[in-house]
């Protein structure tokens, strides 16, 4: 009777769905392990789960617990994020729905269509809202920003970010910062020139922007020739980090447009393929860092930022761990924005080492005869969210092993040929096998673990194809993944041996998720056009 | 199908161009009129509006169109268009545009049961203190999740639909706006909107606006109740019904927020 008593009132607790204050987003999974509060699990964005009901040892008997399906044959990218039992994610292009976290039985959904002028390069794609309060922040591909109740999924109010007809887009999760809505404005393969902006949360008036290209009289605008600032691309289109104790919001920025010709724009092209650090109350920027000069080979910089504090040489730091799409993984200090360490993760030969600053030394060019240039043009990862463990200290990258691009001056560059060789492309949904590399063995895509301390590879997962999904680590030292083959797999996350997979039969285009409704754990995954829980029996 | 056919053609026959629309009443049967409806919701509010007032020059509901209209003339726009103009053409069978020119034609002659004409600004004054109705419906963010949501019902309902709302809320619930009621096997009630049913679950948003889902297994028993939204027959006076008609009526949602710091 005692313990019937004790379970109803767990159920009653784990059920009421309190308001998500800004200082329950900020401790995120550390405070909260039931709950997925924002993209990552925190604003430092680890996607580092503390819950530890499944285990290496009990991980091979997990079920599937339900199955969402998306109205949509778009690919499914969106984080979804859990609150008190209840998970919100996106229908891709601007759909939200509202599901009971236990059955995966919708509550409500939300309709949007984007405007017909809304472009997008790569797909018509989501990645996720923000939550802050009993609202929820959509971006829209249209370039809006759409506050919507979270109880009820009506509209609070919706206001223009930038112009969908220029060229502009939204695709990623908003970041919350105290009172503020913050994104960025996607599109910058086109001629636009992207800036990042922070809103009123409650009201959605705009509060501040940063352009990612600095105009006349302001430092950087020399890195642009002549008039090509004004459409130098440079989109922000992924999720942002924020370091409370700094009060510096970090962003990673889109390549310079165009992407494969840059004699129209010579200069380094500041801030394109850069981390900015700017302050969250002002938009002002403190410090950046330029991971690819003049970029002819579309690096965009849009990955993750992951911050973690660690011993780097010997000492404490405040570090930000960066597996970027060109190839380098990168310590950098996110205080002060100095480079503590570079060095290739994948095969890369357009650069040989970097100066005292950190400043890559380019070695390889495009040419018209055509250059091989590693990583391929879709880069050794792109927008995919990695993780970082703080208990085995290794930051874990769904990455792709030795693809290549022959890069062709001005031209979009082509795969390296081969008898194997197959085009990828961006926005292709079905499973099809990658590529090889003739010339120089097999391609592949792979779930890599780095040492921040040296940046070597600590282990690899290989899969049987590319991989655009992300990873996420747990407590008890499990690695989640997949990959575009269709697999979702659960590894140790100090050997990388697998644990368990299940075949989800569709591309894994998301990074994972873990969260626990009454006393339940459960590890969610897009794959295809759903969304699947999985749980212990 | 038949008898609409014959509607249009009579209507052409008999009617002068801009001539009395009364004749369509003659000729439609309630199912035509309905079925009208769901097409004119479908396919004409987006650019017209509920009432058919949205576009200058046009009012529906007034019998207004810029020029005197046949049954025909509607007919014949509502399948081909107007060159030139937003109004584009359709792929709708001559029946069906003569259902949707039946419903344009009953908006006009709907009367309401209200003589007298409603004050928008006292409309919301009863809204927010003797109506009480912020205790359950919200606008603009402000008010309660536990009914409906009413920022743009100026755009999806028409006004008397909203005053029959007012007067008998029983008498018309949007399956979406249905109540429920579940009692567990442990015996707690509990009440709200119903937001999903299947075979095994219920879900509900509860009167303390808490997003809840319950297991059939876990019930003793569930169902429909009816609506808890009041009538408001005998506590508002007439010319209080037509200022809160008025002001529900002017509830339409504004898409943009105030625009930034200038730059």
């Amino acid at each position: 009777m005692k313990l019937k008593l004790a379970i109803i009132l767990v159920v009653a607790a784990a059920s009421l769905q309190a308001q998500v204050t800004y200082d329950r987003i900020l401790a995120g999974v550390d405070k909260e392990p039931h709950n997925w509060l924002s993209y990552s699990g925190t604003p430092k964005n680890q996607r580092y789960s503390p819950l530890t009901q499944i285990t290496t040892a009990n991980v091979k008997n997990l079920q599937q617990a339900w199955i969402w399906q998306a109205a949509s044959l778009e690919k499914f990218q969106a984080t979804p994020l859990v609150v008190d039992g209840v998970m919100y994610t996106v229908e891709a292009p601007n759909n939200v729905v509202a599901l009971d976290a236990v059955t995966g039985r919708p509550f409500w959904r939300f309709n949007y269509t984007p405007a017909p002028e809304a472009r997008s390069c790569c797909g018509r794609v989501n990645r996720g809202v923000a939550i802050l309060g009993n609202t929820l922040y959509l971006g829209t591909l249209d370039a809006h920003l759409v506050a919507i109740d979270a109880k009820s999924g009506q509209q609070i109010w919706k206001t223009q970010v930038a112009l969908a007809k220029a060229g502009y887009s939204i695709t990623h999760n908003p970041t919350i910062v105290k009172d503020k809505v913050i994104v960025g404005t996607g599109g910058g393969d086109g001629p636009i020139r992207g800036y990042i902006a922070a809103f009123d949360a409650k009201t959605g008036a705009e509060v501040w922007r940063f352009y990612t290209i600095p105009g006349p009289g302001e430092p950087g605008n020399e890195t642009w020739k002549g008039d090509s600032w004004k459409t130098g691309g440079t989109g922000v289109w992924n999720a942002g980090a924020y370091d409370p104790e700094t009060n510096l919001v970090f962003f990673g920025t889109g390549n310079p447009a165009p992407d494969w010709d840059g004699s129209t724009r010579l200069g380094d092209n500041l801030y394109s393929d850069s981390v900015v650090a700017l302050d969250a109350d002002t938009g002002k920027l403190k410090w950046h860092y330029q991971f690819t000069p003049h970029d002819e080979l579309d690096y965009d910089s849009t990955q993750v930022p992951v911050l973690a504090d660690i011993q780097f040489n010997g000492r404490p730091r405040k570090v930000m761990l960066w597996a970027n799409r060109n190839g380098v993984a990168y310590v950098l200090d996110r205080t002060t924005g100095e480079f503590l360490k570079g060095k290739p993760y994948v095969k890369a030969n357009w650069l040989d080492g970097f100066d005292a600053k950190g400043r890559p030394n380019q070695v390889k060019f495009p040419s018209k005869e055509g250059t091989a240039i590693y990583p391929h043009v879709h880069g050794a990862t792109n927008w995919a969210p990695p993780a970082f463990s703080p208990r085995t200290g290794l930051f874990y990258v769904a990455t792709w092993e030795n693809s290549g691009t022959l890069a062709v001056e001005g031209q979009f560059p082509r795969a390296i040929p081969g008898p194997n060789t197959r085009q990828t492309t961006m926005g292709a949904t079905g499973l099809v096998p990658f590529y090889n590399d003739a010339d120089n063995g097999e391609a592949y895509g792979v779930v890599r673990a780095l040492d921040p301390q040296t940046l070597e590879k600590k282990w690899d997962f290989k899969l049987g194809d590319i991989t655009w999904g992300g990873t996420m680590v747990t407590a008890t030292d499990i690695v989640f993944s997949g990959g575009r083959d269709g697999y979702f797999v659960a590894l140790d996350a100090k050997t990388g041996a697998l644990l368990w997979k299940a075949n989800v039969g569709g591309q894994i285009n998301a990074a994972a998720i873990s969260y626990a409704v009454n006393g339940k754990q459960y590890v969610a995954i897009n794959a295809g056009s759903a969304l699947f829980a999985y749980a212990l029996p | 199908m038949r008898h609409v056919l014959t509607g249009v053609a009579l209507s052409v026959a008999l009617l002068a161009p801009g001539a009395a629309p009364s004749a369509w009443a003659q000729h439609e049967t309630a199912q035509d009129l309905l079925d009208g409806e769901r097409a004119y919701g479908a396919r004409c509010t987006t650019c017209h509006g509920p009432n058919g007032d949205l576009v200058p020059g046009i009012n529906f509901s007034a019998g207004q169109f810029r020029r005197p209209m046949t049954d025909a003339d509607l007919s014949r726009i509502v399948r081909q268009g107007i060159p030139n103009t937003p109004m584009p053409a359709s792929n709708v069978t001559e029946a069906q545009a003569g259902q949707i020119v039946a419903y344009l034609r009953s908006m006009a002659a709907g009367k309401s049961a209200v003589a007298v004409k409603g004050d928008s600004a006292r409309g919301k004054m009863v809204f927010d203190t003797k109506g009480n109705c912020a205790s359950c419906h919200s606008i603009g963010g402000l008010g309660s999740r536990r009914a409906p949501d009413l920022s743009n019902v100026g755009a999806a309902r028409r006004a008397p639909e909203l005053e029959r709302a007012l007067l008998d809320p029983q008498a018309d619930v949007q399956p979406n706006h249905r109540y429920y009621r579940v009692v567990t096997n442990d015996g707690a009630t509990v009440t709200g909107w119903l937001l999903g049913y299947d075979t095994f679950n219920v879900r509900l948003l509860d009167g303390k606006e808490q997003l809840r889902s319950f297991a059939k297994s876990d019930l003793k028993s569930h169902g429909f109740i009816d609506s808890p939204m009041p009538s408001y027959k005998n506590t508002l006076s007439s010319q209080e019904l037509a200022d809160i008609v008025s002001y529900l009526s002017s509830l339409r949602t504004t898409t943009t927020a105030p625009a930034g710091p200038a730059r």
